[in-house]
């Protein structure tokens, strides 16, 4: 699998980590959450079976992290963006 | 169901074994059943039989979108073994290796069950320690455990590279003797076919496309052959469970993930015990074709594609060739991969749900072959008696929102990490 950085290219996945779901955001204010809320952000998930918007780092490159758009049955990836970039296509 | 012995197959000798009955039939799915099962491999199947011989209910079907045993059940490396070390799944895994002992003689199936032994290579002083420790806490469960020195070692497993100069040098290890291996396939086709003789109808080629729920009860599931009506609903389906259970409306705490293997060419005997190290992450066994059978951790990204890269198998080939520098000459024959529905605590999930005669089987991560009976045995309890056994209540579906979790490994909320 090839995984294009944003900053530098179409690298191996060889020179990546996987940082996992990148739809999860970590609540604001933790302690007003119910025990089902704090759950529901901690360990239920998604786990979609086709496009797939997921964190990967650039480890063994220039480290810095970055979003995926990638199919889980494929492996094709449609498209990678810095953090705060919004991913496009996929989703057809 | 005809009796497998000497004396059959001595009579069907005589026939040029053109004679010999199918294992199971391919009956057409009834209108409804008492219970449906979705799912058959191992663990769908097994439940099934359990159903049947413990709890009396036959009226039964297993349906499965593929084919028998096509998913993980025939992917895995064929390990059993019950070395844990936290009660809650030492218990239960003990229960699972009583009847792996006896499974061969219960379905009257060989399921070449092989007590070879399986051995964890420990490579620092910490690990020593660490190992022992862990010995020590399943020999008070009653599990066996034994500790091999760098000599029992040497004199064990002539073939391991115990240089002291190797990147992770082996420091000794910790055997559980009656661990092993068994015929993967045969335990799917000897469920079959003794769950078919007892009255099970297995549907092969029906895939699941809705759940139907009424008021909050299970009333059946819609399948690719047509709605089929059931009270009673047990999901065993690995990496799908997520698939299914959206149907339901239900979110698990599940990642599926992809996990290879792999086997050499076939060879001579050369390793008569199952090697695995933590280190440098691959676990070795030798099948009773000849190939070496090995595997390591996932690609550790989600997954359902049943196919996995070449850094996981170079890493998996790599150390394998460290540990046993004489396998660097054989060919890889076939790589394969299986979709794990990775929990986020590493241990599985056997429970009843919200809904009403719905009952859930999933979360296996590594380790769902070596647990094929216990958890038919469980489940199947479960969904009879509608309530979970002692040996199971721990594996709940709600332990992630009490914060009773089960982490065996110490891993924290990361499904790729279990």
């Amino acid at each position: 699998m090839l995984i294009k950085c944003p900053w530098c290219g179409d690298r191996s996945l060889a020179e990546f980590s996987y940082q996992g779901d990148a739809t999860i955001i970590r609540p604001s204010d933790p302690l007003s959450l119910s025990d089902n809320q704090w759950n529901e952000y901690l360990n239920l998930r998604n786990n979609p079976k086709g496009w797939h918007d997921e964190i990967w780092q650039h480890l063994n490159g220039c480290r810095k992290h970055f979003k995926a758009r990638r199919n889980v049955v494929t492996h094709e990836i449609a498209d990678t963006k810095p953090m705060d970039g919004s991913l496009q296509g996929g989703r057809s | 169901m005809q009796n497998y012995s000497i004396f059959s197959l001595a009579r069907n000798a005589l026939s040029h074994h053109k004679n010999w009955t199918e294992a199971w039939r391919s009956p057409d799915p009834k209108p409804e059943y008492d219970v449906v099962i979705i799912g058959g491999g191992g663990h769908g199947l097994a439940t099934a039989f359990y159903l049947a011989k413990e709890h009396g209910i036959s009226n039964i079907a297993v349906i499965e979108k593929g084919w028998l045993g096509g998913g993980n059940t025939g992917r895995n490396t064929t390990i059993v073994r019950s070395n844990y070390a936290i009660e809650g799944n030492a218990f239960f895994y003990e229960k699972s290796m009583d009847l792996w002992r006896g499974m061969t003689q219960e379905l009257n199936y060989n399921v070449m069950f092989s007590p070879r032994g399986v051995i964890n290579l420990a490579h620092s002083d910490a690990q020593i320690d660490d190992f022992q420790r862990r010995g020590n806490a399943l020999r008070l469960n009653g599990i066996d455990a034994q500790w091999l020195s760098r000599d029992d070692l040497k004199k064990r497993v002539p073939l391991l590279n115990m240089s002291p100069d190797a990147r992770f040098p082996i420091t000794g290890g910790l055997e559980q003797p009656r661990a092993g291996t068994a015929r993967h396939d045969a335990v799917a086709w000897g469920y079959a076919r003794a769950a078919d003789a007892r009255g099970v109808d297995i549907i092969q080629q029906c895939e699941v496309t809705g759940l139907k729920i009424e008021g909050g009860r299970m009333t059946g599931v819609e399948t690719s052959r047509g709605f089929i009506a059931a009270k009673k609903v047990g999901v065993a389906v690995a990496g799908h469970s997520t698939q299914i259970f959206d149907m339901a409306g239900i979110r698990l705490p599940i990642e599926s993930h992809l996990l290879q293997a792999m086997v050499s060419e076939p060879v001579k005997p050369s390793l008569d015990t199952v090697i695995t190290s933590g280190a440098s992450h691959v676990y070795i066994s030798q099948s009773d074709k000849g190939e070496m059978v090995f595997g390591g951790d996932l690609d550790f990204y989600n997954s359902f594609a049943q196919r996995g890269n070449y850094p996981t198998i170079e890493h998996v080939v790599a150390a394998c060739c460290e540990l046993f520098p004489t396998y660097s000459r054989l060919r890889l024959m076939r790589t394969w991969g299986g979709i794990m529905d990775m929990s986020m605590d590493g241990s599985p999930i056997i429970d009843k749900t919200t809904i009403e005669g719905l009952y859930i089987n999933a979360g296996w991560c590594y380790g769902g072959f070596k647990a094929t009976p216990g958890s038919g045995w469980v489940f199947a309890h479960t969904i009879a008696q509608d309530r979970p056994h002692a040996l199971n209540e721990c594996f709940s579906l709600d332990r992630f929102q009490t914060g009773h979790v089960l982490d065996e490994r110490g891993a924290g909320p990361v499904a790729k990490l279990h």
